[in-house]
């Protein structure tokens, strides 16, 4: 991996890591970023990890955009030493599969599908060779996903799952993007998770819904009075397949402010997970369920 | 005192500098899209540049002021007119309580600016007060305005009447628009002769364009070199793996159309950037309208600094006779 720097206008250094998705890049954007954070360098005003790249936007009357270079370059050094170890947070989302709302519109939206006879979930569960939806599902809320990237949209995450390549779930996007997509809707496209954090276009695949607001701009939902966009890059995401009857339980549990999402601090290392997957998410699962 | 809202526009919203700090969550800049016209509205009017102002998109709106003010409207040529007699642009004029501020029809330019004395005073969101609609955030109730709406104004800070930004200083759209661009990002991913014609196409500005970004037709396709797609990127050649897209950056999903992305830019995504527009030109695209013939300049950094260097000498000539 050998980071590729470009100027975007007079205002932007855009760096990319590596072409291709990984964990590693994930990690070094992320490193990268939190050491330009650290230095305080001024005429930095936004700081943006991104899967396997990240942005820094400069005032160039602060700083111009040779010395902005020189000093990524310098802490890149720094960054390649680093160990891949991260203090975050891991969160259970729960998901309705297979939702009435999604199923409307993607019904809605068939003429634009690579596959106009099938749902989005048969479709998913056919290419990535899981045969059954029920045995897809199991892959997708099976590991836990972490959050490469937060953006597109207010508080919308990106989503990557936390196994090897070859048990990664790949969907391509609709042939053309759909003009709506519920809020809160659970999609992926490419080898990306995401969910729709306000109602919009949208071209990813829409497997389910969430009954937990991730974005609030009047800031009243109880976990979201501090910050209104609830995911930081570096989060670490369990889906947790619900009933209907918990959907609407949960549903009112949140407008009646009484909903608190399931959170733990944790810290994660690349390397110890690289080297056990499996038996590393089951320890996250434990500290998840607090046992 | 207070603006009542009698009749929207088109697209009216509150407009400041906009928020920035939080692009990294997806929560854009926002803010006024013509920068310079705002600086120079709030000016004439005794604001502090980055004060909140209206800004009105192809129509103007239909305002009744509560109290005695000074008003000033820059940026596209909308004819303002108060109790029905014109009042000249780039320049402040007093308003009575009751007196209603009317537009006629656009003459010149995409965006009008109108700023009162004492600044709109909406709340703050995240330091800012800029609408930023997608996402339902800042300015009145997160949404463009709607009749029956009432904005706050602040309290005035020694506004005159009859102060004008002089003549050559004010900057406006041209019928042939061109916008300076730095080649770079994912610019490797076309052909050479596909990078040429690029910049030698006359593009038109298409219906799509509004504060997100400015989308361009009539252009030849791109041609992309060969690859085998990388994984997570997708299969299309425009596809890249999702990355952050800098202000003024020029996608051009499927080869085909290049998006521009402005002040309510989506704030990453999986299509490859050929490039990006240079700050100093940004302000000029918040002034197209539609069908406008454009054309993308190629120019390096040090005429992209030279000519931020130059807008900023033209704000301080403003600065420095209204200060």
């Amino acid at each position: 991996m050998k980071t590729r720097y470009s100027f975007g206008g007079d205002e932007h250094i855009f760096a990319e890591i590596d072409e291709t998705m990984s964990l590693q890049a994930f990690f070094k954007s992320l490193s990268m970023t939190s050491a330009v954070r650290e230095s305080r360098i001024a005429g930095v005003t936004e700081i943006c990890p991104a899967n396997a790249s990240f942005q820094i936007k400069f005032d160039p009357d602060k700083i111009s955009p040779a010395d902005m270079l020189a000093e990524l370059t310098r802490l890149e050094s720094a960054a390649d030493k680093s160990a891949s170890v991260i203090k975050t947070r891991i969160i259970e989302i729960p998901v309705l599969y297979n939702d009435p709302w999604t199923h409307e519109t993607l019904m809605r939206f068939r003429e634009r599908h690579q596959d106009p006879t099938a749902t989005d979930l048969e479709y998913a569960a056919r290419v990535n060779n899981l045969g059954t939806v029920d045995n897809f599902v199991k892959a997708h809320s099976g590991a836990p996903w972490f959050v490469s990237m937060v953006g597109f949209v207010a508080g919308l995450p990106f989503l990557y799952q936390m196994v090897e390549r070859q048990r990664q779930i790949e969907a391509p996007k609709y042939l053309r993007p759909r003009t709506d997509t519920p809020k809160l809707t659970v999609g992926h496209g490419g080898c990306f998770g995401c969910i729709y954090s306000v109602r919009g276009a949208g071209g990813y695949q829409m497997f389910g819904i969430t009954p937990m607001p991730i974005y609030d701009p009047s800031q009243s939902i109880s976990y979201l009075r501090d910050a209104m966009c609830l995911f930081n890059p570096g989060d670490i995401v369990k889906w947790k397949p619900i009933t209907r009857e918990a959907y609407d339980q949960a549903v009112a549990d949140v407008e009646a402010g009484k909903f608190a999402p399931l959170m733990r601090d944790v810290t994660f290392s690349l390397d110890e997970f690289q080297q056990d997957i499996d038996g590393y998410n089951r320890k996250l699962d434990g500290v998840l369920h607090g046992h | 005192m207070a603006i009542k809202i009698l009749k929207p526009g088109l697209s009216t919203t509150v407009q400041d500098l906009g928020r920035p700090g939080y692009y990294h969550l997806g929560i854009p800049l926002s803010g006024a899209m013509d920068r310079f016209a705002l600086s120079c509205a709030n000016l004439l009017v005794g604001n502090e540049e980055g004060a909140a102002a209206l800004e009105c998109t192809f129509m103007g709106p239909e305002l009744e002021f509560t109290a005695d003010a000074t008003v000033a409207v820059t940026g596209a040529e909308l004819p303002a007119k108060l109790n029905g007699t014109l009042q000249p642009g780039w320049t402040s004029f007093g308003v009575k309580k009751g007196d209603v501020l009317a537009f006629d029809f656009l003459k010149k330019g995409a965006r009008a600016y109108v700023a009162v004395s004492g600044g709109v005073a909406v709340p703050l969101v995240l330091g800012s007060r800029s609408t930023y609609t997608l996402g339902a955030l800042g300015g009145h109730q997160g949404r463009k305005l709607e009749a029956g709406d009432v904005l706050p104004v602040g309290e005035a800070r020694g506004a005159k009447a009859g102060r004008a930004v002089a003549e050559d200083c004010r900057r406006g759209p041209s019928q042939q628009a061109e916008l300076r661009a730095i080649p770079g990002l994912y610019w490797h991913r076309v052909t050479e002769p596909s990078g040429r014609h690029f910049f030698e196409d006359s593009w038109k500005v298409a219906p799509e364009a509004d504060r997100i970004g400015y989308r361009f037709r009539g252009g030849r396709p791109l041609d992309f070199v060969p690859r085998t797609p990388p994984f997570g990127a997708g299969s299309d050649p425009s596809n890249i793996v999702d990355a952050c897209y800098p202000y003024g950056s020029i996608q051009v999903p499927g080869g085909s159309e290049p998006i521009v992305l402005h002040r309510d830019a989506v704030s990453g995504g999986g299509y490859m950037m050929v490039g990006t527009v240079i700050s100093a030109d940004m302000d000029l695209i918040g002034q197209l309208q539609p069908h406008t013939a454009t054309r993308f300049v190629e120019v390096d950094m040090p005429a992209a600094l030279a000519a931020r260097h130059d807008r900023e000498n033209l704000l301080n000539k403003v600065r420095a006779a209204l200060g």
